[in-house]
């Protein structure tokens, strides 16, 4: 080969491989030259769930189907490509420390209402490789960029909730849309290869609204107070009385996770099993 | 030196056409994957990882078992190896471009990977399996066009490569102990959540990588002409009987330490490996093939008159990689998945396009090794008739 277009090739290829290397310092310049925060007062948006309320069928339909309508979840047939925000689990399987082998099959079997955690210290932004899902520091919503996410799963390892779901395939065709053909709501549909999940409906509090599910379930006649949502930093809020107050549990609290959705235990679980109200 | 690639007789052209045949059939099921999405996979909800990842963690392995060749060589001058480096160093540019493959094709947006460099985010260790694994490619490719380079030559190699052989010796370790800490980190997956993980890694590494070592050095003498000598190949057995037998103990060390301790998290996993949970047992025979193999390999490795015998050695390899790909290939990665965080059991089976996509990145690798093998013989066949 000539020696010179050779060395030529050469070159060119040392200083595109030498450019290529500089690209990850662009990001950190650009965090140098950032404005320093504004040291706003940080809010921890939280929510409480009534245990016995939400048990409720009727509830427990209004708030899933509420999330599904306000951001266009779609529903999808096969489980193993289930795409949820917000559904419902057995409590034994919610809560695995808190059952033993005595406990009652029905009070097992207790349908439960989970969500994302909202977690002051979640897994699942430490791992993502992109920054896609991050804890927004004004309000501690855990959040997802859908389009910077390359759909690698490392949160869907790292969640131990289960809370996250993969859009294995064009979610689109699945969700619920009028005779128009238009989708139930103006929140953007999802592509299929990326991870997706609950925002505490980031985009209505941004407006002074509750999340979806709270409203719906709120809405309900016997269904008020089933769902509270608010910040858990402001002792006067109505989630902050009611941890005061109320007996609450969160999943999983020995893994340092921090969740940030919170449930009232009644004093008895029996009762709710047995279809009244404890 | 790389025109050496591009002359060759019918047999080396017949490989190559066998791996392209095998990496076309791989790009049709991949097309498939890009247009319908991972659905084509046996993937789920449950289990988020499957047959990608699982190759992924398998190869890294043996990317970073070249070490075992380069450490007695260029630290101990243990001259046995010389004919026998740049064989492993070119092995090692061929897994980690497989196990690059293999988180490319798991991608759900493949066409963002760049966004990995563009936010950089040093608290994923993903980001830093990134970043080590690239480096560890580009190190050995380095080394050894540039070894192989000046042994055209016949002169000895440049000086400034002989840091960076030193550097290849740590980042090989560190390789294999990031791919671990992608594992052992989360707090999520109890079965993975154990310190002796990267220890795990690397004894199941060391044992793997040099068996597929001394497989090809048998291959290429066979059908190369080119010996990496007898000593090299008996060097190599001992430490893949070594490194056997340590990673039996790990498994051993690992399997008390949940079943003693009769921790429910910790027990399921083991559960569903050895005896199926709750009826759920898709991985059982598979894992008693796999322990029993790994067994009996290292038991028969022990014995220096039967590893001494080439024929032996050979079968003892295939069921040392056999082995540990069942382990680290197949169960490992599932495994941590089940049952899932919500205490359901999903099990997991690669579909048809799935397999297809796996065989054909192993033939991505396979062809990358051919050719490069084919320059290293080209070139030595040369040296030795002038």
């Amino acid at each position: 080969m000539d020696e010179s277009r050779r060395r030529f090739l050469k070159s060119l290829g040392s200083v595109a491989m030498g450019a290529g290397c500089g690209l990850p310092l662009l990001d950190s310049a650009r965090w140098l030259a950032r404005p320093a925060a504004v040291p706003a007062a940080p809010t921890q948006w939280a929510m409480v769930i009534d245990l016995a309320k939400c048990s409720r069928e009727d509830v427990q339909r209004a708030c899933t189907e509420a999330c599904r309508r306000e951001h266009n979840v779609p529903s999808i047939p096969d489980p193993a490509e289930h795409i949820d925000w917000i559904w419902s689990e057995h409590y034994e399987h919610v809560f695995p420390d808190e059952v033993h082998a005595h406990m009652a099959e029905d009070v097992r079997q207790i349908p439960v209402l989970v969500l994302c955690n909202h977690c002051t210290d979640p897994p699942c932004v430490k791992v993502c490789p992109t920054q896609a899902t991050w804890k927004r520091e004004s309000d501690g919503i855990v959040m997802m960029d859908m389009h910077r996410c390359i759909g690698c799963r490392y949160c869907m390892a790292a969640c131990p909730y289960g809370s996250r779901s993969f859009n294995w395939r064009d979610p689109r065709p699945y969700v619920e849309r009028d005779a128009q053909g238009k989708p139930a709501s103006d929140y953007p549909t999802r592509t299929a290869g990326v991870v997706e999940k609950c925002t505490f409906c980031a985009e209505r509090i941004r407006t002074g609204r509750q999340p979806a599910c709270v409203e719906a379930a709120n809405q309900l006649p016997g269904g008020e107070g089933a769902l509270t949502f608010g910040d858990v930093t402001d002792p006067d809020s109505d989630v902050s009385r009611l941890l005061r107050d109320e007996n609450t549990i969160c999943r999983k609290i020995g893994l340092g996770t921090g969740p940030n959705v919170y449930y009232i235990v009644p004093p008895s679980l029996a009762a709710i099993a047995h279809g009244g109200e404890a | 030196m790389l025109q050496n690639a591009f002359r060759g007789g019918r047999g080396y052209w017949a490989l190559l056409g066998g791996w392209a045949i095998l990496i076309a059939l791989g790009t049709v099921a991949y097309g498939h994957q890009l247009t319908q999405g991972l659905t084509i996979t046996g993937m789920s909800r449950d289990v988020s990882w499957g047959l990608y990842i699982s190759q992924f963690t398998f190869l890294v392995g043996v990317a970073a078992s070249a070490v075992m060749v380069v450490l007695p060589y260029y630290l101990h001058n243990y001259k046995a190896f010389g004919r026998m480096v740049i064989l492993g160093e070119f092995l090692a540019v061929s897994a980690v471009l497989m196990c690059m493959l293999f988180v490319f094709v798991d991608m759900g947006q493949p066409a963002r990977v760049m966004n990995v460099l563009l936010h950089p985010s040093p608290h994923s260790v993903m980001f830093w399996d990134f970043m080590v694994l690239t480096g560890y490619l580009a190190l050995n490719l380095v080394i050894g066009s540039v070894t192989i380079e000046a042994e055209r030559k016949e002169a000895p190699p440049p000086r400034w490569v002989r840091p960076l052989i030193y550097l290849s010796i740590p980042w090989a370790v560190s390789i294999h102990t990031v791919t671990a800490f992608l594992y052992a980190g989360l707090a999520a997956r109890p079965f993975w959540m154990t310190a002796i993980l990267a220890p795990r890694f690397l004894a199941s590494a060391f044992a793997s990588g040099p068996s597929l070592l001394i497989l090809l050095a048998l291959l290429v003498r066979r059908f190369g002409k080119f010996d990496a000598g007898r000593e090299a190949v008996r060097a190599l057995s001992t430490i893949v009987t070594y490194a056997m037998a340590i990673n039996l103990f790990f498994v051993l060390v690992e399997v008390f330490t949940a079943l003693y301790s009769g921790m429910p998290d910790h027990v399921r996993s083991f559960s569903y490996l050895f005896l199926g949970l709750d009826g759920h047992n898709a991985l059982t025979p598979w894992t008693w093939v796999g322990e029993a193999l790994a067994v009996a390999c290292a038991i028969l490795l022990l014995i220096p008159t039967v590893r001494h015998q080439e024929r032996y050695l050979a079968l003892l390899c295939g069921g040392v990689i056999a082995a540990i790909w069942i382990e680290k290939g197949m169960a490992l990665i599932v495994t941590g998945f089940i049952p899932s965080p919500l205490e359901h059991i999903t099990e997991y089976a690669p579909t048809l396009p799935e397999v297809a996509i796996t065989v054909g990145v192993y033939a991505v690798g396979g062809l990358v090794l051919t050719t490069l093998y084919k320059i290293v013989l080209t070139v030595r066949e040369r040296v030795q008739l002038a």
